[in-house]
């Protein structure tokens, strides 16, 4: 790609090409709408570039399956919708623990249980709390158009390896289907560290172990300490987030992925009312950019967290905040995407409630 | 002077941890020979399972990728498509391979997936304290089938090996026992044309091996080797299930 050029495309099939091309060669997953496109994608993309496409007879078998060829040194990446991902959580927590980079791709939909196939964003809890067992964090991006799924799943593979971890990319129902124009450009250069812990057979060096398990309490915590100072240099280097008109702000509303968009919507129709309101969006979930919403804190009077959920975001929101201001919280749960119009009518609502 | 016996080079000098009389010394040494007989060594990938043998990489000298309990086929799965040009091989115990794993384990046999799987069948859950596993047989009773297995309330023993003969990317499919010093040598036999199919890209491959738990058995390794070939080999006949290179 030398001259980069617009191309109309689907969000899944953007999370698909920029995954080949961040040399991802190795897919493996199972099916669930609504994110079929993506392995449809990848079984013949992969095909292309003789990389591996496997769909896997269960998500426990496929987040394995990515376990096993990131332990060889590949590039590899699975994708699935909420329950799905749930099954995930096993292979997720040990991926952490064994330091091993994959990229996982979560389009939430309604839930809990076998919920809908409709956009949501239940799955914040289990995404940004380590919804595997034991004491780990995993980056998580939620990107809010086709082309930051493009560039976001593109870095997602060198913040994996860069760190040596698991990376989430959450998305929904609505980012997947979306069809927007994109720029694929190449992918950036970056120093990367050697893979100098991959299995691919002990030819000439001192044989190699991948494992967790540490049964001396002592070593299991050292090991636990070791992986805190990495998630604190993320902490320090990963949070990414957007502002929307938040300089005069009196009021800012605090949205995600799909939500954000919605919410860019109203900010807009309120603004064209004269009522001083802006729009942060995290683009990184954890870590969490708590240094621009308690930035808020200085300018804003009044914080609306918006999410279609019951409320799951606004906790870090509040504990950035740390209870500098008021923090409102407006949700759709279940599936339901709300228009641009009715996030405009709570926003004035609470504008005129707190006489702003 | 001429050496007769030493150890495998692939072992490292750390001793094994298996209770005395527990199979898995026994099948952990006939590997490590095969590996170094067949210069495999630098191109050999180990999963081990979650299980007696999840110290595995204590012992082999090659490297060991650790697995969570019955993910193993899975794990190799993605080791050998990601490097179709090494040798790998999962090393599972019962309950690992035919009850948490079974998925797992069906589906890469069904594939053909060019691994080889070593299965150790104690009919007990060995690590966790003798507990009933898939294998555990009539009448045989555990900390979790106290009044001995009854098929009505905890079901008929599993002989998945039986099962995974019957599936087209199957290649080599075998049960030995290590109950004499002939059949262990029968056992060395089968894990080398299971090694030999896999290098060879033919398809799955696995190999069934009846070995004593005397622990949790609760007898003598003398007792438990007897009741190993008297009462184990009955409920699990030893032979090849499936051998494309033969069929
Ligand atoms: C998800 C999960 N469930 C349960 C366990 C506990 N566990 C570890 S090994 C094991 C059974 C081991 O039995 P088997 O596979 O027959 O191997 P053996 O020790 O007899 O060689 C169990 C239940 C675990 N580690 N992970
Ligand atoms: S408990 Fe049984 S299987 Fe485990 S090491 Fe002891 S004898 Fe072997
Ligand atoms: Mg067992």
């Amino acid at each position: 790609m030398d001259k980069p050029e617009k191309t109309m495309m689907k969000g899944t099939d953007a999370i698909g090409e920029a995954a080949i091309q961040a040399g991802c060669r190795c897919y493996f997953g199972y099916p669930i709408t609504p994110q079929n496109e993506i392995p449809e994608y990848m079984s013949r993309r992969m095909d292309e570039v003789g990389g591996v496409f496997l769909q896997g007879e269960s998500e426990i078998a496929s987040i394995n399956m990515v376990l096993g060829a990131a332990a060889a040194g590949v590039r590899a990446m699975t994708s699935s919708s909420s329950p799905g991902i749930s099954l995930k959580q096993e292979g997720l927590s040990f991926l952490a623990s064994l330091e091993l980079p994959a990229v996982i791709v979560n389009i939430n939909r309604g839930g809990p249980g076998l919920g809908n196939i409709a956009p949501s964003q239940g799955d914040y809890y289990q995404a940004t709390r380590g919804g595997g067992h034991g004491d780990y964090r995993m980056p998580v991006y939620a990107p809010a158009s086709v082309q930051e799924l493009y560039d976001i799943t593109m870095k997602s593979f060198d913040i994996a390896d860069l760190y040596r971890t698991p990376v989430m990319i959450l998305g929904d129902g609505m980012m997947g289907q979306i069809v927007e124009p994109i720029v694929m450009h190449a992918r950036p250069e970056v120093d990367l560290p050697p893979k100098d812990y991959i299995l691919d057979g002990a030819e000439g060096r001192p044989s190699r172990i991948v494992k967790s398990l540490i049964l001396d309490v002592r070593l299991m915590e050292e090991h636990n300490w070791k992986l805190k100072r990495k998630y604190d240099l993320m902490r320090n280097e990963l949070p990414m987030h957007e502002e929307f008109m938040t300089e005069d702000a009196k009021m800012v509303v605090v949205a995600y992925g799909t939500a954000a968009r919605i919410a860019k919507g109203a900010v807009n129709r309120v603004r064209s009312n004269g009522l001083k309101v802006g729009l942060i969006r995290p683009i990184t979930l954890w870590p969490f950019p708590d240094e621009a919403i308690a930035g808020i804190t200085k300018r804003a009077k009044v914080i609306l967290v918006f999410e279609m959920s019951t409320g799951q975001m606004i906790d870090d929101v509040r504990l950035a905040t740390q209870g500098k201001v008021e923090c409102e919280f407006y949700g759709r749960p279940g599936g339901v995407v709300a228009a641009p119009q009715e996030i405009a009518r709570i926003i004035e609502r609470h504008w005129l409630q707190k006489e702003l | 002077m001429k050496k007769v016996f030493t150890r495998p080079e692939c072992l490292k000098r750390t001793p094994f941890h298996y209770c005395p009389g527990c199979g898995h010394s026994i099948i952990h040494r006939l590997v490590a020979e095969l590996i170094d007989e067949m210069g495999l060594r630098g191109k050999a990938i180990c999963v081990p399972p979650a299980g007696c043998a999840v110290l595995a990489y204590n012992y082999f000298d090659i490297d060991v990728c650790e697995s969570a309990h019955g993910r193993g086929c899975a794990i190799a799965t993605g080791f050998k498509r990601a490097l179709p040009d090494r040798f790998v091989f999962t090393y599972q115990g019962d309950g690992d391979m035919a009850a948490i794993g079974t998925a797992e384990t069906i589906h890469a046999a069904n594939r053909g997936e060019v691994i080889t799987s070593i299965f150790v069948n104690n009919a007990v859950y060995g690590m966790t304290g003798g507990q009933m596993a898939p294998t555990t047989m009539l009448g045989q009773k555990t900390t979790t089938s106290p009044f001995g297995r009854r098929s009505k309330v905890e079901g008929f023993p599993l002989r998945i090996t039986n099962l995974i003969a019957q599936l087209d990317g199957a290649a080599y499919v075998t049960r030995t026992s290590v109950a004499t010093p002939a059949k262990v040598m029968a056992t060395k036999k089968a894990i080398k044309k299971a090694f030999e199919i896999q290098l060879q890209g033919l398809g799955y491959t696995l190999v069934e091996i009846l070995s004593p738990c005397p622990t949790n058995w609760k007898m003598t390794p003398v007792e438990s080797f007897k009741y190993l070939e008297e009462r184990m080999e009955k409920e699990y006949p030893l032979g090849v299930f499936k051998d494309i290179t033969k069929d």
